[in-house]
């Protein structure tokens, strides 16, 4: 098994995210959320649904507005330089698959012109090599199985080799095997990169096992924070799984020493 | 390349691999307006065997209904290929990239123009082969009536495009009718004049009606209606300016409400 050691911290985090807040009419969906992301850092963002995690997402992705806040990615201040911000980021989500009417090594093609990749004809056969899709480079990405959907979609969120991955479940249609390997794989590219990852998980085993530090989600703010390995007995539970439980069932329960 | 270029060549690409390997991408891409020239050319000849006139149809009808569809092909191919992204759910992938909404439009636009004249090319083959028509007795001006259509073919595009990412996907059915419901206004068949005037009014904010009473003006031998073409191109070139202004906002409203990352949502209420 992998486990995740201490981040190098350099001194300029990957992602800065201050105050982040959104708002839709009188629901809050995230609220005053602060947090940063440093080189070869994993962060565990986790919650129950409906706590803010997709949408903190996606505001950093750029594709949904925040109400207030501000989102740094690479020192790069996402809402005035949002294409030097984007160029330095790149992200997987279930939610979020590649066209299935194009095949593997043409969307490669297509997102590696969109993110402006340097010697892209290299670049993708690195991708589809690490990610095991070399026999599916013709294949139309619609007739992949979900597990090797989740494969492409990896292999595109490392094409621009980013600052800033951002995953959403990146392993939940793969099986254990696969799953642990794509693991390893992300370990791997943070540990030689200066990458910052904010992964997001149900699997609480797979987030102790990959994540450097955890963020718990509750009601569009954030609630704990701290070494999966040590958090869960801080807050007098045996796991990681029965602290999620309770963060989800009784949020009022967990001892909130945060501060933003 | 700079990397403008190079997102606006993706989309590009993209629409290429789409195209050659569908069959069923490429047929309407030609099919419809084929039809349309077929059609038209024997109405044509037909009236010019009946009516005894002392002009040929042909470069008033079959050459204005080419114009036409000329237009709405434009039209299509910016619909079509934004329709692409539509429909294989793409947005969240596409808006989470350094891709800006002027390249994403540029990028719509130049496969517009692959596509568009791959219609015209067969337009112009069965009308001139098949029916006689004659482009050279439209003259220069050819140039400047394919021009403002070209540019108006964009702007409703673009509109329709813009329509659809406000409403949702459903909203795909009020792309399809937009050139017919502009058609009596554009005076393809007949002079502005046998609109009433309420009308007229109306159709001199469209810019096609400035090309086909230019392309009468041109056959009935009376000069180039200079001044009325400057009219038409000005206005065209404010229509496409206006869309790209309406998209752009329409994209903007779409990232405030997070519409774009649940697009398949069609709204958020």
């Amino acid at each position: 098994m992998i486990q995740a050691g201490s981040p190098t911290k350099s001194a300029e985090p990957i992602l800065a995210v201050s105050q982040l807040s959104k708002q839709y009419g009188s629901v809050t969906a995230v609220d005053q959320v602060s947090f940063a992301v440093a080189a070869h850092e994993i962060l565990g963002l986790l919650g129950p649904n409906g706590a803010g995690k997709t949408t903190t997402i996606n505001m950093i992705l750029g594709v949904l507005e925040p109400t207030s806040g501000a989102i740094l990615i690479d020192g790069f201040d996402l809402a005035r330089r949002r294409r030097q911000a984007l160029g330095r980021t790149n992200f997987a989500a279930v939610y979020a698959p590649l066209p299935g009417n194009l095949t593997v090594a043409q969307n490669l093609r297509v997102f590696g012109l969109l993110y402006a990749i340097p010697g892209l004809r290299g670049r993708i056969e690195t991708v589809l090599a690490e990610f095991d899709l070399l026999r599916f480079r013709n294949t139309k990405c619609g007739v992949l199985s979900s597990g090797e959907q989740t494969r492409v979609a990896l292999a595109k969120a490392m094409l621009n080799q980013p600052r800033l991955l951002l995953l959403d479940e990146p392993t939940a249609s793969l099986d254990p095997a696969t799953a642990r390997e794509i693991r390893a794989e992300i370990r791997h590219f943070a540990d030689r990169t200066d990458v910052g990852v904010l992964w997001t998980s149900h699997n609480m085993v797979e987030v102790t096992e990959v994540c450097h530090r955890v963020l718990f989600l509750s009601h569009g703010r954030i609630l704990l924070e701290g070494d999966p390995r040590t958090l869960p007995a801080g807050q007098g539970r045996d796991t990681l799984e029965d602290l999620f439980v309770a963060v989800a069932r009784e949020p009022l329960t967990i001892r909130t020493d945060r501060e933003d | 390349m700079p990397p403008s270029l190079r997102r606006v060549a993706a989309l590009l690409l993209r629409q290429f691999y789409l195209l050659r390997s569908s069959p069923t991408r490429i047929v309407p891409l030609f099919s419809w307006v084929a039809i349309d020239i077929i059609l038209w050319g024997f109405i044509t000849r037909y009236l010019n065997s009946v009516s005894h006139a002392r002009f040929s149809f042909v470069p008033a009808m079959l050459g204005a209904v080419l114009l036409w569809d000329f237009m709405a092909r434009v039209m299509q191919g910016i619909t079509t290929a934004f329709l692409e992204d539509v429909w294989s759910r793409n947005f969240l992938n596409l808006f989470a990239s350094p891709l800006s909404v002027s390249e994403y439009l540029g990028g719509l636009i130049l496969s517009s123009i692959g596509t568009s004249t791959i219609g015209l090319a067969v337009m112009v083959l069965l009308a001139t082969v098949v029916f006689g028509l004659s482009f050279f007795v439209y003259g220069v001006t050819l140039a400047a009536f394919v021009l403002v259509l070209f540019l108006f073919g964009i702007s409703l595009g673009i509109f329709g495009s813009a329509l659809v990412l406000r409403f949702g996907p459903a909203a795909e059915w009020f792309i399809w009718p937009i050139p017919a419901f502009i058609s009596p206004l554009a005076c393809v068949f007949y002079p502005l004049s046998t609109l009433p005037v309420w009308m007229q009014w109306l159709s001199r904010l469209i810019p096609p009606s400035y090309v086909f009473e230019g392309m009468r003006h041109v056959l009935a031998h009376r000069g180039v209606a200079t001044a009325q073409l400057a009219i038409g191109s000005a206005l065209a070139l404010g229509y496409l300016l206006l869309m790209a202004r309406a998209f752009t906002s329409v994209y903007r409203h779409a990232v405030r409400t997070g519409l774009i990352a649940r697009y398949s949502a069609e709204s958020l209420t």
